[in-house]
Parts: C-alpha cells; sequence; structure tokens
C-alpha cells in the first residue's frame, strides 16, 4: 500500500517534471509548426511509456539501490572501518590508508554509468547515426571507464584535500590534445558524453559517497570538498571516450596494414 | 489474437532481459561490498528484489517510449523547422527546450539550495532564509539561462557547421581563466553545474534534434555536426555559474 502511494506520487512528480517539455513540443508544432506531428498516437504513447517508465526506475531505485548506497558510503568512510575499531583517527590521514574507498568508487562510478537511461539514449542514437561503427556497448563501456576513473580520482582529491582546479585544468589539457590527435568523426560525441553519464543514477550514490567522505576525513569541510566529484564525472568520460576512439583507429590501421601486407606476399 | 499477445509479451521479456544486464554490474558490485568487504547480509531483502524489478521494468518502458516517442518528435520537429526556413523561430525553439527543461530539473533546484547554504556560511549573503532562497532562485535561472543559450549556440554551430573543438576549447580556457577570479566557494558548484542540468529527458529530446537538423541541412554529416548540443549544454552553465559568483 505504501509502495502503491510512493508510485503515485512519484508518477505525479514525473509528469509535472514531463509537462513542460510537453508544452514546449506541442506548442512550437501547433502555432509555429502548424502541421499535425507524424505518428501522433505512436509519440503520445511513447511519452506515456517514458513517464511510466521513469517512475517505476525512480520508486526501484529509492526503494533498493540509494539505500544500499548511502549505507555502503557510510560504512566505507566510517574511521572505524579505515583505521580499525578503538584506532586513534590521525590528524593527517595517509590517502592510501582509503583504499577500499578508491576501488568502491571505481566499481560504482563504472556500474551505475552502465545502468544510466540517457547514455543507453545517447548511445543507440549514435550506433543508428553511424551505421553501426559505434557500438552500443563499446561506447557505454569505454564512458563507463572513465566515469570510474573519474570518481576514483575525486574521492582521491576529497581524502587529500588537494585542490579541484588543478586536476580539472590538467583534464582539459588532456582533452585539447587528444582532440588533435583523434579521428574528427568521434570528437562531437565524445564532448557529449561527459554531460550524459551524470543524471538519475550515478548522481544520488557518488554524492552521498562525497558528502560521507567530506564529513569524516578530519580536516574537510562537507560544504567546500563535498562537491565536485559530479565535474571529475563529466570531464573523464571525454577522455576515455576520445581514447577508445583513438585506440580502434589505430587497430583498424595496423589490420588493413597486416592484410595490405600479407596481399603484396601474395 | 493470442498469438500476438504472446509475442508482444515475449519481446517485453526479451527487453526486460536486457534491462536486467545493464544492471547486473551494479547487484554484482553491491553485493560484492556488503557481503565480502562488510561481512554483512543484506538488509530488507524482500524490498530490494521488488525494487529491482521496478528498476528492470521501468528502464525497459524507458527504452520503448525513447524509441517511439522522443526520438521521433525530436527529429520531425527539426526536420519541420529546416524544411521552414525560418532560424529565428528554430532559435526561440531552442532557447525554450534548453531553458524550460532546466529551470524545473529537480536535480538542480537540490544543488542551487545546496549551493546556497554554501554560500551563507561563507558568510557571501546574509544568513536568513530569505536571502538564501532568492540566491538559490537565482543560481537556478542562471543555470537555466546558460543551458537556453548553450543549446541555440549549438543550433547555430550546426547551421553554420562551426567546428566543435575550437568553441569547446575556447570554453575551456574561458572557464580556467575564471576559476582564477571567482570567489573560492562558488569554484566546486561550477564546476558540478555542468553535470547537473541534463535530464534523462532533455539528453534523447536534444541529440534527436541536433541530428535531426544535421541531416535535414545539406552538406551536414550528423555524426560530426549533429552531436555536441550537450557538450554546450554542460560547459556554458560553468561559465555562467562562475560570472553569478563574481557578480553577486
Amino acid at each position: 500500500m505504501i509502495m502503491l502511494v510512493h508510485l503515485y506520487e512519484t508518477f505525479l512528480s514525473t509528469l509535472k517534471d514531463v509537462l513542460p517539455i510537453g508544452l514546449i513540443l506541442f506548442g512550437f508544432q501547433l502555432f509555429v509548426i502548424r502541421r499535425p506531428i507524424p505518428n501522433l498516437k505512436n509519440v503520445i504513447i511513447g511519452f506515456i511509456y517514458v513517464v511510466i517508465g521513469l517512475t517505476f526506475f525512480l520508486v526501484g531505485l529509492e526503494k533498493a539501490l540509494f539505500p544500499l548506497g548511502r549505507l555502503m558510503a557510510d560504512q566505507l568512510t566510517n574511521p572505524d572501518f579505515i583505521f580499525g575499531k578503538d584506532a586513534s583517527i590521525p590528524d593527517v590521514v595517509n590517502w592510501a590508508d582509503y583504499y577500499w574507498v578508491y576501488i568502491f568508487a571505481f566499481a560504482i562510478g563504472f556500474s551505475t554509468t552502465i545502468a544510466e537511461p540517457s547514455l543507453m539514449a545517447v548511445a543507440i542514437k549514435a550506433r543508428d547515426v553511424s551505421g553501426g561503427a559505434i557500438g552500443v556497448w563499446g561506447l557505454r563501456i569505454a564512458v563507463a571507464l572513465g566515469v570510474a576513473v573519474g570518481i576514483s580520482l575525486g574521492t582521491f582529491r576529497i581524502v587529500t584535500g588537494l585542490s579541484m582546479h588543478y586536476f580539472i585544468i590538467t583534464g582539459y589539457v588532456f582533452v585539447v590534445l587528444q582532440t588533435f590527435y583523434s579521428p574528427k568523426m568521434i570528437i562531437p560525441l565524445a564532448y557529449d558524453s561527459g554531460g550524459v553519464t551524470t543524471s538519475t543514477v550515478t548522481v544520488p550514490l557518488v554524492a552521498a559517497l562525497g558528502l560521507g567522505l567530506a564529513e569524516t576525513v578530519p580536516g574537510r569541510n562537507p560544504l567546500l570538498d563535498g562537491f565536485g566529484l559530479i565535474a571529475f564525472a563529466s570531464l573523464f568520460p571525454v577522455m576515455s571516450v576520445l581514447a577508445y576512439a583513438q585506440v580502434s583507429e589505430y587497430l583498424a590501421k595496423r589490420q588493413s596494414r597486416i592484410k595490405e601486407a600479407s596481399n603484396s606476399d601474395e | 489474437m493470442w498469438e500476438s499477445v504472446i509475442k508482444a509479451f515475449l519481446s517485453l521479456l526479451k527487453s526486460m532481459a536486457g534491462s536486467l544486464r545493464d544492471l547486473a554490474p551494479i547487484i554484482v558490485v553491491v553485493v560484492f561490498f556488503q557481503i565480502i568487504i562488510f561481512g554483512q547480509p543484506l538488509p530488507n531483502l524482500g524490498e530490494l528484489l521488488i525494487g529491482l524489478l521496478f528498476v528492470t521494468l521501468g528502464l525497459t518502458f524507458f527504452i520503448y517510449g525513447l524509441e517511439m516517442g522522443l526520438f521521433p518528435i525530436g527529429e520531425s520537429m527539426a526536420h519541420a523547422f529546416a524544411r521552414k526556413g525560418s532560424v529565428a523561430w528554430l532559435i526561440v525553439f531552442a532557447f525554450s527546450l534548453g531553458f524550460g527543461t532546466t529551470i524545473a530539473e529537480p536535480a538542480l533546484i537540490a544543488v542551487a539550495a545546496e549551493a546556497a547554504s554554501v554560500a551563507a556560511n561563507a558568510a557571501v549573503i546574509e544568513k536568513t532564509a530569505e536571502a538564501q532562497l532568492s540566491y538559490a532562485t537565482g543560481l537556478r535561472y542562471t543555470v537555466a539561462l546558460s543551458v537556453g543559450i548553450a543549446i541555440v549556440l549549438g543550433v547555430i554551430r550546426i547551421l553554420k557547421g562551426w567546428p566543435i573543438h575550437l568553441m569547446i576549447i575556447a570554453g575551456y580556457l574561458l572557464v580556467v581563466t575564471m576559476t582564477v577570479f571567482a570567489p573560492k566557494e562558488i569554484i566546486g558548484i561550477a564546476y558540478d553545474s555542468g553535470g547537473v542540468t541534463t535530464s534523462t529527458i532533455t539528453v534523447p529530446l536534444v541529440t534527436a534534434l541536433g541530428v535531426g537538423l544535421a541531416s535535414s541541412i545539406k552538406g551536414r554529416n550528423p555524426m560530426i555536426d549533429g552531436f555536441g548540443l550537450i557538450a554546450f549544454a554542460s560547459l556554458l552553465p560553468m561559465i555562467f555559474v562562475m560570472a553569478y559568483g563574481m557578480v553577486i
């Protein structure tokens, strides 16, 4: 019964989120384009599916994953777990003591990104547009690895208290350098992949981890140091997708070189 | 008749299996850490399983709806605007889509409220509920404005065929320069605001719009010119939020 109420409330709030978008779309369609929408029935059913889908998705996340994710973030950042029970907490922590946090950050960053619906949307579109040259799984795994490294590094930054902008600026330098050596086709998609990774699934879990760390690591301020993980999670996928394209291009070139060599042998 | 029902049911089951596979990594990570690392049982196993079923069902419906509704309407509108040839209306549409979808974004509302309490603690603004609310509202409008402008900029880029990397690199330079001058408290929030603006419904719509535009304009390649709108929508908020922090 409580579940039903929860479903209903989430349905209403999702509807409220979708409504302005629907109004903009249908408003422009009616008053500016002034043409009937092709397959109107399907489009409306599609919108209903999206709202129902998001509703179940959000309620399921809140029931199952978020409490567990928050619980884990709490357990992992608990000084009892890191320094052992009854051990005193040092004033200056050794960053290496937090190794489980980095591993968890990597694992949770990777796995939540694989389940991220907006990344799926972009991956499907990229596959269709590229005629299958960019596989859905190739892109998703590349992005997920980027998020994993980004969040892992982000937790390291919170533990050490280093300034975030040094990391971000170094990241930018990498992106710019990679841009000049990457296949032209992939560049816009790679830039996009930074923005799509962090939505429904990743943000709440990652925020809990960041806040938990900033609260328990001595000398950190949750208000100042709790932020920044999302920025890391949006920057690193750009690098990993560019790297993915560079590696696949290199492999394809090598393959064709080997083929050419064997052809000229004959 | 029964045959088609069974067929539909089987295809639903198949998509659900696909969604379950997408969720498998999370399950593995959570179970591994809870049982192996912490040596504790999974709490509320029943609720956990129901939640998992819901997530799987939700993901399946979402993907169905995406391909039935969001993608087609995004593309058909892009084609219609390209045929109509009215750049002015296209720009108004792009701005409304960016602004309208961002202003109501729940993640942004949460981040803005948090940012206001950071600012109050740092004594940038007064520590009253009223001052914090007005700061948070201002921040939300700033971000929504920046996303609206970002989509407009991205659409103009598609129309003109400008190379994206030069624009993004220029944006990076601006971000880095502003980081030096912006107040320290706002930087973390500004950097994060780029990531929270693009929601699950906005991303497919905006992507379909870009790809649809690029494929209906002669001389544009949907792969090179169609993508990139999201990139602007995650870069511009950083610049605008830092500017907001500098002005206030």
